[in-house]
C-alpha cells in the first residue's frame, strides 16, 4: 500500500515537473512575428519615450550573427532603448523555421519580427534612402525629435552606446 | 605649432575621407576607369582586351553569400544571353578572403572551374577597383556602355526583383536595361535595390 502510494507520489511529481518543462519551453521559445513594412514604419514613426533601434539581419549573415549579442546587451541592461530585430530570411527562404529554431537556440531576448515583403527595390528607400541593402543595417531612432542614425556595416563594442547618446544629447 | 595641427587635421580629414565608403563610386552616366585584374584562369582581364564589346555586364559577385548562389544561374544566363549581342559578363569578387575564406583565389579557381565559368571571374586584391565602382554589396551589378567618350554607367544595381524564385520574377532589371541599350533607348530604370550580403572589406 505504502508502496503503491510512493509511486503514485513518484508519477504525480513526474508528470508535475513534465508539465512544467512543458510550459516552460513555450515561454522561452520567444515567438517571432511575421510583418508588413508598415508596422517597422510605425515603429520609426510613432512617438515614444524610448529609442527605437531597429536592426536588419539573416540567419545567414555572419557578420551579423556576430554583433547581435550588442543588441540582446543593450535589451538586458538599457530600458531607455527598445530593440527589434528585423529578420530579412523571407527575402530568400519562405520557410521561417529556420528563424524560430534560431531565436531558440541564441535564447534571444530582444523582439524579433520576420519581415514579409516583396520586391526589396519598392521598400529599402522607405527604411532609409541611404541604405544599399545590405546587411547587417541598423537604424537608431529619437522618435521624440525624429533623428535618426543609419549604419550599414556590422558594429563593434561601444558604437551602440555611442550612437544613443549622440541621440540623446538633444 | 599652429600650422602643425591644421596640417595635422588636414591630413586627418584626406585620411577619413580615403576611409569613408559613403560618397565614393560611380553614378550613372559617369566614366568607368579600366581595370587589370587577375582571372581564375591566372591571365590577367581588361575591358579594353574586348575590342568589339558595345559595353559590359559587371557584377561584383561571391562564392560564400547566399544571395549569390540563388543568382549563379540567372548570371550565367545573362552572359548566354547578352555576350554574342555585344555586352558580355564580367563577375569580380571583391572580398577580404582573411575574412571571407570562402573567397580566397583557390576558392575562386575552384567554383569557376566546378561551374564552368565562361566568363571571366576576377579577383580584386586591393580592392580598388570596388571601392572605385562603389559597390557595396553581391551580388552587384554595373551595366556600362561603350561610348566615344569611354565606358559610360547605364546601370547600378539588382539583377531583378525576386531573388528567392527566378520563375516569380516580374522584373528583369537588368535583361530590360541592356535590351534598351542594344535598341538605342533610354534604360528605364537606371538604379535599383536589393538586399544583399556586404563586401567584406580590409579592416583598415
Amino acid at each position: 500500500m505504502e508502496k503503491e502510494m510512493q509511486f503514485i507520489l513518484k508519477s504525480g511529481k513526474m508528470f508535475g515537473a513534465l508539465m512544467l518543462m512543458i510550459v516552460s519551453l513555450s515561454v522561452t521559445a520567444q515567438q517571432a512575428e511575421t510583418v508588413k513594412l508598415g508596422r517597422i514604419q510605425d515603429k520609426i514613426n510613432t512617438a515614444s519615450n524610448k529609442i527605437q533601434i531597429i536592426n536588419f539581419w539573416a540567419t545567414w549573415c555572419a557578420p551579423c550573427v556576430k554583433e547581435m549579442p550588442l543588441f540582446e546587451n543593450l535589451t538586458a541592461t538599457n530600458s531607455d532603448v527598445e530593440v527589434t530585430l528585423v529578420s530579412i530570411d523571407l527575402d530568400l527562404d519562405p520557410d521561417p523555421e529556420k528563424v524560430y529554431r534560431f531565436i531558440s537556440r541564441k535564447k534571444l531576448k530582444s523582439t524579433v519580427w520576420i519581415l514579409d515583403e516583396k520586391d526589396p527595390n519598392s521598400w529599402i528607400d522607405k527604411i532609409e534612402k541611404s541604405w544599399s541593402g545590405a546587411i547587417p543595417a541598423t537604424l537608431l531612432v529619437n522618435t521624440q525629435t525624429g533623428q535618426r542614425k543609419f549604419v550599414e556595416r556590422q558594429l563593434g563594442e561601444g558604437d551602440l552606446e555611442r550612437l544613443i547618446d549622440e541621440l540623446k544629447s538633444k | 605649432m599652429k600650422t602643425l595641427s591644421w596640417i595635422g587635421s588636414i591630413l586627418c580629414g584626406i585620411l577619413l575621407m580615403a576611409a569613408a565608403p559613403v560618397n565614393e563610386g560611380y553614378e550613372i552616366g559617369d566614366i568607368v576607369k579600366d581595370f587589370r585584374l587577375k582571372n581564375y584562369d591566372g591571365k590577367m582581364v581588361s575591358m579594353a582586351d574586348y575590342k568589339d564589346a558595345k559595353g559590359f555586364i559587371v557584377i561584383f559577385d561571391c562564392n560564400t553569400c547566399p544571395y549569390s548562389k540563388a543568382y549563379n544561374s540567372r548570371i550565367f544566363g545573362l552572359n548566354k544571353k547578352y555576350a554574342s549581342k555585344g555586352f558580355p559578363v564580367i563577375t569580380i569578387n571583391p572580398n577580404d578572403p582573411t575574412i571571407s575564406k570562402g573567397d580566397s583565389y583557390d576558392e575562386i579557381v575552384k567554383q569557376a572551374k566546378n561551374k564552368n565559368y565562361n566568363f571571366p571571374y576576377l579577383v580584386d586584391e586591393t580592392q580598388e577597383v570596388s571601392h572605385a565602382f562603389g559597390a557595396t554589396n553581391t551580388p552587384h551589378v554595373f551595366i556600362v556602355q561603350r561610348t566615344s567618350g569611354g565606358l559610360k554607367v547605364a546601370y547600378i544595381g539588382a539583377i531583378d526583383d525576386n531573388s528567392r524564385n527566378a520563375d516569380a520574377v516580374t522584373k528583369r532589371y537588368v535583361e530590360d536595361a541592356v535590351d534598351a541599350l542594344l535598341d538605342g533607348k533610354e534604360v528605364p530604370q537606371v538604379k535599383t535595390k536589393a538586399i544583399g550580403c556586404t563586401i567584406k572589406w580590409k579592416n583598415s
